[in-house]
């Protein structure tokens, strides 16, 4: 479809342009303020150029969250897109069970993300939780409030349980607008179960998997809510994320500089990625 | 295998429920008996917690503030998205991959690293504590969103109509309200809905930008559980509480989350 050149489209977007605008580049400029100067209060403010920059990028500190941050979110992708698939290829097709698994499935992504760390906090702990109590129970020694390991385990877990239904609705979404001809034309053919995942589920596929990973990466990687209201990213600093640490950065000891200049090495991080998906997914439009 | 398939997703769907149902059992208990020790059921059963919540204005108004921000930043989100979703559906303009590049960027932005900024910005715009405040700073990430899946839907309809009306003499307002979107209504659902869900669940800007009149309940949450030691059946039943809008918003448009993602951008 050829559209037309026409730049009075222009007026038509921009309402959206200015309010968008108005919450990403005014914040942002207020950001890299901050990144090149230094305060002493007073309102008075000092010139360092890149000397934050430089300190975050060689801190240990900054190194070990980002470390953390990568770990976090590869597990989690690795984890929920085959685990979301799989659900979505076993869940019935359509009729009364299907509206009931949408519906029970979608109930984690409704949740307050404070709410889900606050259940998974309790739902957790070694005496009144239900998994805590159960992996003990079982001879598994688990406390997520001392060990990192366990602390480890419950958020992943805490995310599985929080988005893996996303996955399934979009790879769901994506299983339903193959027509059933091509099943049809399969069974014919005598393909196995596995040709027909693989050379017509999985292309069908293509689309809302990446959409859905694209999603998924940038969420899990700006999580800041959930795992820190279940362990504040302890014990220690055993979950401290990226953005935990940046709060604990801004808010918590007022290293506005460093902080601010952590925001902007992690938004261009954000944006690298989101521009090579990007790329990926209008190429695969074209083709 | 045949007849085991429906093990997996019965399976993920107990493992999705069994959390909830803690939070649930322990919402009918009272404090003393949660940390008494671990039981499947309560023994002492209560519903105190849900009568002293739904009693006490320091708590339900956090409810209540929290659905009008969400409201009013889904109406502000769909309304805004609207016409830009158009815009770049139908025509090509100056500048226009790069704008819906930008407005995607948006999307990814970490709420942690705004959460600041935003404070300042808004206090300066005297809108701090308000509900238009919290309304206005969810646009950030909801109209990049309620765009990207508006222009989907739009894409699926054809030109044909646009060309027709004109040829018939609409203006385009009048095209847009009374041909247009009808055309699109569960494209506008499911973008509605996701945009009160991603409002809902957020709380990071919503607590920064709010300290007495617009508090949403995550704060109230917060507070209670901290000044009075931490009353846990209280703060369970105020969860159970925060996952109902969730769940009656699903119950609505079940049958068109599934068909909207296959009809739009998805």
């Amino acid at each position: 479809m050829q559209k037309t050149l026409n730049n009075k489209a222009w007026f038509m977007v921009l309402p959206v342009l200015f309010i968008v605008a108005l919450n990403a580049i005014v914040p942002l400029m207020t950001v890299v303020n901050y990144s090149v100067q230094d305060t002493f209060g007073n309102n008075l403010f000092f010139f360092e150029g890149t000397r934050w920059f430089s300190e975050v990028l060689a801190s240990e500190r900054f190194h070990d969250s980002l470390l953390r941050q990568f770990f976090f979110t590869f597990t989690i992708l690795v984890i929920e897109v085959p685990l979301g698939v799989g659900i979505a290829l076993t869940m019935p097709r359509r009729g009364f069970w299907s509206s009931v698994c949408l519906v029970l499935m979608a109930l984690p992504l409704l949740i307050p993300w404070n709410v889900v760390g606050a259940m998974w906090n309790i739902y957790a702990l070694p005496d009144i939780g239900l998994l805590g109590y159960g992996l003990n129970w079982l001879g598994i020694p688990f406390d997520y409030t001392q060990q990192p390991v366990s602390a480890w385990f419950t958020v992943i877990l805490m995310d599985v349980w929080h988005w893996t239904s996303l996955v399934v609705l979009l790879a769901y979404a994506g299983l339903r607008s193959i027509d059933d001809n091509y099943y049809r034309a399969a069974q014919i053919d005598g393909a196995s179960r596995w040709a027909v995942f693989r050379y017509i589920q999985l292309p069908k596929m293509k689309h809302v998997l990446t959409i859905a990973i694209l999603l998924r990466f940038m969420d899990s990687f700006m999580i800041y809510t959930e795992p820190f209201v279940l362990t504040g990213g302890g014990p220690g600093n055993a979950t401290t994320v990226l953005s935990i640490d940046l709060v604990k950065a801004a808010l918590g000891e007022f290293n506005l500089g460093v902080a601010a200049a952590m925001s902007i090495i992690y938004f261009l991080m954000t944006l690298l990625v989101c521009w090579l998906f990007y790329t990926l997914i209008t190429q695969g439009e074209k083709k | 295998m045949k007849h085991r398939r429906w093990l997996v997703p019965t399976l993920y769907i107990l493992f999705l429920m069994l959390p909830v149902y803690w939070l649930l059992n322990m919402s009918f208990k009272t404090t003393n008996e949660i940390l008494g020790g671990f039981s499947w059921f309560p023994a002492d059963f209560t519903v105190d917690s849900y009568v002293k919540i739904l009693t006490d204005p320091t708590w339900y108004m956090g409810y209540v503030n929290s659905i009008i921000y969400v409201v009013l930043n889904t109406v502000i989100s769909v309304s805004f998205a609207l016409p830009a979703a158009y815009a770049f559906s139908r025509y090509r303009f100056l500048g226009d991959k790069h704008l819906f590049f930008w407005l995607l960027t948006n999307r990814m932005a970490p709420p942690a690293v705004f959460a600041l900024p935003f404070l300042q910005l808004y206090s300066a715009m005297g809108l701090f504590d308000t509900h238009l405040a919290v309304a206005l700073s969810h646009c950030l990430f909801n109209i990049p969103l309620a765009v990207w899946i508006l222009e989907g839907f739009i894409s699926g309809v054809p030109r044909e109509i646009d060309e027709t009306a004109y040829l018939d003499g609409y203006s385009f307002p009048r095209f847009f309200t009374k041909i247009f979107m009808p055309l699109i209504g569960s494209g506008i659902g499911v973008t509605a809905f996701f945009c009160f869900m991603f409002s809902w669940v957020e709380l990071l800007l919503a607590k920064t930008l709010t300290s007495v009149e617009a508090k949403p309940i995550a704060a109230v949450m917060t507070r209670t559980a901290s000044t009075s030691g931490y009353e846990l059946g209280l703060l369970a039943a105020a969860g159970v509480l925060t996952i109902v809008p969730g769940a009656i918003v699903i119950y609505f448009v079940r049958n068109y989350i599934a068909k909207g993602f296959a009809m739009g951008r998805v």
